[in-house]
Parts: structure tokens; C-alpha cells; sequence
């Protein structure tokens, strides 16, 4: 028998805040994120635009033998998960006594691994890595270090599916807690913010080059986008069986209905519009629902060109003359990327709990392909209870997640 | 570089990378114990004296600092001239 699987915490630490009251009122007045980098450009890069993302002080929490091990993009995600547990009133007690697992998407670990590679080189020697190296290198990084550190016995994996990464994980534990295997995953996504993690990125000049307006650099769906701006951050929601939230006295916030997947097969970083179109169709599919039944789209849309204008023509397609409201906070926040799919998700919670749609800043005219969706260009007061949330990444790996709302 | 210098700075480096006031390096003190290195953290000592002083200090001539003292001996000793 499916069980159903529902939201009971939340925690994030993004460039719109480091608590979800922060976040929310970021999102609610249109806060842009974007800054321009002295040091990115002196380091030679095309496009000096980043978000600004502070690093935690995790010393009050962990001593440093612990904290050594975690890469930056692990700092993100060990203080958005502190957050999300005390969100969802999960304590140590409850995490010594039950099976929680940890389902977190990353994907890189990229200045770790070139600081310990330089030490190799300079020194010539493998101990000037040091200890933490090896544990800040892998891929697996955040889940093998949040699992020790929160002392996690349930499932224990990392899904790296580049921007879609962590809209994958917090699928996969959908299913694992439907199907009975998993009662509570701790899911998220996180990203490194810093510039080693993007340089070659940026070499494909993907990325927007309106450094003389960094708050007008992200612009989906927008006639005159030009590029995506990186971001980085954490992100995590605590998922559960909705017996275990209600036998602990949780609070519930939402209810996860459908999640679709699919790949393109097709071009490495130029996407289509058949594969989105799929993982759209399939998560309705999976969740019991017609389009209509959609109050929102939190669009993947990156503000790029080919991107966007073929998630709008892939949302077209299977919504036909529903007009359903989209917007992509990408906006404001950049691209999250492996983060992306986790911090959507909760971008999306934050306006369906407060009843708003934020807007698609710098939505100013659409293109001919973007033309034919509904984009919201100014946040507006909005009751939805489903929304539905895209994420896509290179390769052509498509995640769709539809959530719901629990009054 | 004269001892006294030699302790000052391995004081100092030692206290910023494993977090420990400096005023528990007494010589006689443990060097493990007052660092709380464990097996790993064991890798991060032999790095940072390394990259400091281009000393390498092989697993062999590792069990035998036992002190502060013998650390500080030890980097006297073997300081590239």
C-alpha cells in the first residue's frame, strides 16, 4: 500500500537569507541576491556576476576535528539541516532512537579538491593534503559527514544529477517513504559558492555579462536574457510518512503527491522540449492530477536562451490553454544549481503558505518562445494549494516535483 | 632560527589549526593528548609542520615525539640549513 509522504521541516541558507522569515520576505519584495565580483573578474573570469552567500560560523557547533572534514558547500548544508531538524521538531533523541536517512544532492567539489591537489603538488608529498581531504573531495561529502555528525542509520546517499540533483534526491525519498522502506529522509541539495566551482563554466560563456546591473542580470523568460548568474547556498527538507509525522506530533506542512523524471538523450548541455515535456507529463501522472490542478510553476528557467524557451514551450505543451501562473526565482536568487531543486521546493512552501506568488523579476517582454506561458512579472497576492516544481540539468536529466498543501 | 623562536612559532601555528591555547603546551605535555589528535588529525599535524618548515616527518620518527619537547627538538634538528 502507498503511503503518503509529506513535509514536515524546512532550513536554508541562501543569498535571500539564512532563515525562511528572511527568505520569505526576500522573495515577497523581489530581493535581488546578484552582486558583482572584484575578485572573479581579477581572476579572470568573463562574467564577474555571483550571488552573495555569507559562510556559517560553524565553530559554535562542531569542534574543529569534525568541521575539518566539510567543504564549503557542507558548511551550507550542515547549518541548513540544523534548521530544517529544529523546523520539523526533530531533536538528537528522536535521531538516536529511529531510523532517519539522508538523501542530499551535490555535485561538485571542486575547491576542496584543487586545494588539497595544490598541497600534493607544491609539497610533493600526499600527507600535505592533510586529513579532511579526502572526506572534502568526494562527491558524497555532505552525506557521509551530516550522516556522522547527526548519527543517521537510514539510508545514506548522494544523488548527483547536475541541476537537477536535489530535486532527484527529495524525489527518491518520496518513493522510498511511499513504498514503505524509509519512515524520515533528511533531503536537500547543496552548492559551492566560491569561484573555483563555476571557472570553467564560465569558459563556455553561459553566463550573463550585464556586470554594470547585477539586479538586472537574471532575467528568465525575459526577451533579453543573456545568461545565468551562479549561486550557491543549502538547502534542506525534512521528508516523512505522514504516520510517523502525526505519531510524533510533527508539524505538516505539505504533502508530496508526484514526482516525474526523464532524460533527454540528446545534446550534453542544449536541452529540448520532448524530455522536460516528459518529466512534467509523468509527475502529473504520478500524482492523480490534470493541469489544472496546478496554482503554480516554479520554472527551472535559468535565463538562458535555448533553456528557457524550451521549458516554456514544454510547460505549453502540457498545460495547453491553461494558463497556469510561472515564475522562475532564479531572478533572484541565480542558478542554485545542485542546490536548485531543494531550495525551489522551499522558495515555492514560503509563497503557498504565505499566500503570494513572487514575481519573475525583470520579466520585462517575452520572446517569441516565451510568449506563450503565463509569467507573473510582480509578486501578487495569490492562494494556490499545488505547485510544481522543474529541474534540469546537463545531460538532459529532468526532475518534476508537485507538491501540496496541508492546512 | 634559535629555540625559543622555533617554540614561540610552533606554539602559535599549533593553537590555530587545532584551536588549543597555547599556554597548555607545556614541554612535557603530550603532544596527542593536548591536540586531540586522533588517527586522522594525526595526518594534519606531520602537514602543517611540513608547510612551515619543510620538515617531513616520516610514521617512523612520528611515534618517537612523544612532548612538545621532543617536537620542538625534532624540528631543531632537522631544520634545512
Amino acid at each position: 500500500m502507498e503511503r503518503k509522504v509529506v513535509i514536515t521541516g524546512m532550513g536554508i541558507w541562501s543569498c535571500l537569507g539564512k532563515t525562511l522569515d528572511e527568505v520569505r520576505n526576500s522573495l515577497y519584495t523581489g530581493k535581488s541576491g546578484i552582486i558583482f565580483s572584484q575578485e572573479r573578474k581579477d581572476a579572470g573570469f568573463r562574467s564577474a556576476l555571483c550571488t552573495n552567500v555569507e559562510r556559517p560560523d560553524l565553530k559554535p557547533f562542531l569542534p574543529r576535528n569534525q568541521r575539518q572534514f566539510l567543504p564549503e558547500e557542507a558548511q551550507y548544508a550542515y547549518i541548513a539541516t540544523r534548521s530544517a531538524l529544529e523546523n520539523a521538531k526533530l531533536d538528537q533523541d528522536y535521531l538516536d532512537s529511529h531510523e532517519v536517512g539522508i538523501l542530499y544532492g551535490n555535485d561538485s567539489t571542486a575547491e576542496s579538491t584543487m586545494r588539497a591537489l595544490d598541497k600534493f603538488r607544491e609539497f610533493g608529498d600526499t600527507s600535505a593534503c592533510g586529513s579532511g581531504a579526502i572526506f572534502q573531495s568526494m562527491n558524497s561529502t555532505i552525506t557521509m559527514n551530516l550522516a556522522c555528525l547527526f548519527k543517521l542509520r537510514g539510508i545514506n546517499l548522494t544523488a548527483s544529477g547536475a541541476c537537477a540533483s536535489s530535486s532527484h534526491a527529495i524525489g527518491l525519498a518520496y518513493l522510498l517513504i511511499r513504498d514503505g522502506l524509509q519512515d524520515c529522509i533528511i533531503c536537500g541539495g547543496a552548492q559551492e559558492a566560491n569561484m573555483y566551482g563555476v571557472a570553467s563554466f564560465d569558459g563556455l560563456q553561459a553566463f550573463s555579462i550585464r556586470e554594470d546591473a547585477p539586479e538586472k542580470a537574471s532575467r528568465p523568460f525575459d526577451r533579453d536574457r543573456d545568461g545565468l548568474i551562479p549561486g550557491g547556498g543549502g538547502a534542506t527538507v525534512i521528508v516523512e510518512s505522514l504516520e510517523s509525522a502525526v505519531k510524533r506530533g510533527a508539524p505538516i506542512l505539505a504533502e508530496i503527491v508526484g514526482w516525474g523524471f526523464s532524460g533527454n538523450g540528446d545534446h550534453i548541455s542544449t536541452p529540448n522540449v520532448a524530455g522536460p515535456a516528459r518529466s512534467l507529463e509523468l509527475s502529473l501522472k504520478h500524482a492523480g492530477l490534470s493541469p489544472r490542478d496546478i496554482g503554480y510553476i516554479n520554472a527551472h528557467a535559468t535565463s538562458t536562451r535555448a533553456g528557457d524557451g524550451r521549458e516554456a514551450m514544454a510547460i505549453a505543451q502540457i498545460f495547453g490553454d491553461y494558463k497556469v501562473p510561472v515564475t522562475s526565482t532564479k531572478s533572484q536568487t541565480g542558478h542554485e544549481m545542485w542546490m536548485a531543486g531543494a531550495s525551489e521546493l522551499i522558495y515555492s512552501m514560503l509563497m503557498m503558505k504565505n499566500h503570494f506568488i513572487a514575481g519573475n523579476v525583470n520579466f520585462e517582454n517575452p520572446d517569441d518562445e516565451t510568449a506563450c506561458i503565463n509569467v507573473i512579472p510582480e509578486t501578487r497576492e495569490a492562494d494556490f494549494d499545488t505547485f510544481l516544481s522543474n529541474s534540469f540539468g546537463f545531460g538532459g536529466t529532468n526532475s518534476t516535483l508537485i507538491v501540496k498543501n496541508v492546512k | 632560527m634559535t629555540r625559543n623562536e622555533i617554540i614561540e612559532q610552533v606554539n602559535s601555528v599549533l593553537a590555530d589549526e587545532f584551536e588549543v591555547e597555547a599556554s597548555a603546551f607545556l614541554p612535557e605535555a603530550n603532544v596527542k593528548e593536548t591536540l586531540s589528535l586522533d588517527s586522522l588529525s594525526l595526518v594534519d599535524l606531520v602537514a602543517i609542520i611540513q608547510q612551515t618548515y619543510k620538515i617531513k616527518i616520516p610514521v617512523t620518527d612520528l611515534r618517537s615525539i612523544q612532548t612538545f619537547d621532543d617536537l620542538y627538538t625534532y624540528i631543531e634538528t632537522h631544520l634545512p640549513q
